[in-house]
């Protein structure tokens, strides 16, 4: 496997510390929002959007795209952020998010450049993903599909489903990725339902597994690149992450799931911690 | 208006947490959205007889039907959206066929949720729950009403449907126990025409109806909180005292209020009527008071899509 060189790891780190400044401050303005789940998939959609998905922000009905689903629609921040920072719309426009006029809706709607599909009603994202996949398989088109799931997500049954139909399908071109972070909305999720042993869990659906450390960008590229060689079965990535990564009062608190910083005082620390953290990248 | 406004979600929890005390076969559920919903409340007061099952609202519903086939009464909560439209089925074969004693009571019912976006701003509930046999479909006018419904659903028997705002409501009635099932009741009297509105929209009705008599224009308001059985005497009594009805709805103007109000009008006493909501499109992102402005839900759009209603003559 080729060796990613460290200017591009540094890059991307760096992408993912501007994708959570984007989350900070979009769910600040907007006074609503997802930042928990968000700040955890931060590194994810850096090294989707900066290194790892064929696309083109000039054309992004272009055929032969990579897809990208956001199965948890929720975290649209970071989605938007990644997508404005690719190039698909002005980063302007992030500052416009969920106000009326804006095309940036609360959750992933057709309307904005770059979003392959309409989320935000957990559990449905994977099922999409197969179908495009599918349709890559009839239309003898060799681009790949991804999908982001969340942990609580993946409660829902259609999740399943869809997996069983993947590997029946033998859908080497779907790769899922779940954001292991440990926390749904009411409490954490071993609490709610019991999730483990879920590398397990895929593994008998028929779908490659890999497990990494979801902040560690070099884990999530290689998990990637192995993903890609499978020649007859889909692949998830279970990349285990912390929620509200980045921003110590939100890290591993259900509280900051649907809650923006709450007033002025934490909003500054959200940033000021933020551009410590891009001084030590 | 001088109004006190209050949540009529925490209404809904207090009231569960009320009816805990009295019920010992009370079982409260939720799909991961407690904190929302309110039925935390409960789950905090009751760990034992509440069932937070995780995002599996579909999972939900059959296990509230199979707990009702043992004589417990089962509330179930989520929002809107998908309380209703993800486990559809799930309630249509195991909770309205059955007939068992399951209610679910959905909050962030509209386009009031805000800034969630059309995902989550379900406008279609009421017209998914009218359409099933056995159930009773009930959206409270403020947060005193809220705890008078609840009282009264856990009371009868079988599946009901109560639909809840995620907004705080102006408390427009008293704060008793008796709650009318299947009778409207007339908020503000008048002659020239009548608004039949639900949930929030009375309150805004009410502001426009005030609007509307500076400028001679004489509206009744009904709020009509039972949508289905509904109050088909309170409907034609309306429509051969003031000859024309709007109906406002926090609502697809399909298949909610304004299309019972209309079968109602049709069958028994035709005349001039307009049904005012979301015009058959999907929400978006904003505010809620915002949107309610940008679709003409609040007073002043209210009044405008009266003053058309005037111009037809009767
Ligand atoms: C079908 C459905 N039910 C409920 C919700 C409300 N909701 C939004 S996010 C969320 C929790 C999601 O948890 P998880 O998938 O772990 O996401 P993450 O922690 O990565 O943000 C819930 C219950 C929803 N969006 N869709």
């Amino acid at each position: 496997m080729a060796e990613v060189p460290q200017y591009k790891i540094r890059e991307l780190r760096l992408k993912a510390n501007d994708i959570r400044r984007w989350v900070i401050e979009m769910t600040w303005r907007a006074k609503s929002g997802h930042p928990g789940g968000s700040l955890s998939a931060a590194e994810i959609l850096s090294v989707l959007y900066f290194h790892e998905l064929r696309i083109d922000p000039k054309n992004p009905d272009w055929p032969d795209r990579d897809r990208f689903v956001l199965s948890k629609g929720h975290a649209s921040p970071a989605y938007y952020a990644a997508l404005a920072m690719r190039g698909f719309f002005p980063e302007d426009e992030l500052l416009n998010f969920r106000k009326l006029g804006s095309f940036l809706q609360g959750h992933p709607s057709l309307i904005v450049p770059g979003v392959d599909m309409c989320t935000g009603s957990l559990g449905q994202g994977l099922s999409a993903a197969v179908g495009m996949a599918i349709a890559a398989k009839m239309d003898n088109r060799d681009y790949r599909v991804y999908a982001l799931l969340g942990d609580g997500e993946i409660q829902e049954g259609a999740v399943w489903e869809a997996a069983m139909c993947a590997s029946t399908h033998s859908l080497n071109n779907l790769i899922a990725i779940v954001d292991r972070n440990m926390i749904q909305l009411d409490d954490f999720t071993d609490r709610m339902v019991k999730l483990d042993p879920l590398e397990e869990k895929w593994h008998s659906f028929g779908w490659n597994v890999f497990s990494i450390n979801g902040h560690d960008v070099r884990q999530i590229i290689y998990a990637l690149e192995e993903a890609k060689k499978s020649d007859n079965k889909p692949s998830v990535v279970i990349a285990h992450t912390v929620k509200g990564k980045g921003v110590s009062y939100m890290e591993n608190s259900p509280k900051y799931h649907g809650k923006p910083p709450q007033n002025e005082e934490e909003y500054k620390t959200a940033i000021r911690e933020l551009e410590e953290a891009r001084r030590g990248i | 208006m001088n109004w006190e406004y209050e949540s009529p979600r925490k209404a809904y929890g207090e009231t569960l947490v009320e009816l805990g005390r009295e019920m010992d076969n009370l079982v409260v559920m939720d799909a991961d959205l407690s904190t929302s919903t309110k039925t935390a409340m409960f789950g905090n007061a009751f760990p034992d007889r509440f069932i937070n099952v995780g995002l599996q609202e579909q999972n939900m519903m059959g296990i509230a039907a199979g707990l009702a086939t043992t004589g417990k009464v089962v509330f179930v909560s989520s929002f809107a959206v998908f309380a209703t439209g993800r486990a559809y089925d799930q309630i249509r074969q195991s909770i309205a066929y059955p007939k068992l004693n399951v209610k679910i009571v959905a909050t962030h019912g509209g386009v009031t949720v805000g800034e969630d976006g059309a995902s989550h701003q379900m406008i279609e509930d009421v017209g998914l729950m009218c359409g099933l046999p056995n159930m009773r479909v009930i959206v409270p006018v403020d947060s005193n009403e809220v705890r008078r419904v609840i009282k009264f659903v856990a009371s009868e028997n079988g599946p009901f449907y109560v639909r809840l705002t995620r907004t705080a409501l102006p408390n427009l009635t008293e704060n008793d126990d008796s709650f009318h099932f299947g009778k409207a009741t007339i908020m503000r009297d008048g002659s020239d025409i009548t608004i039949i509105a639900m949930g929030i929209e009375v309150s805004y009705s009410l502001m426009a109806a005030e609007m509307l008599s500076k400028e001679g224009i004489d509206a009744r308001v009904i709020n009509m909180s039972t949508i289905k059985p509904i109050d088909k005497d309170a409907i034609v009594k309306a429509a051969r005292e003031t000859g024309r009805i709007l109906t406002v709805e926090d609502h697809n103007i399909y298949n909610g209020l304004g299309s019972r109000v209309a079968e109602v009008l049709v069958e028994n006493y035709p005349v001039p009527m307009r049904r005012h909501g979301m015009k058959d499109v999907f929400g978006v992102s904003g505010k809620w008071n915002a949107l309610l402005e940008h679709y003409g839900l609040d007073a002043k759009g209210i009044a405008n899509e009266v003053r058309n209603l005037m111009e037809v003559k009767i």
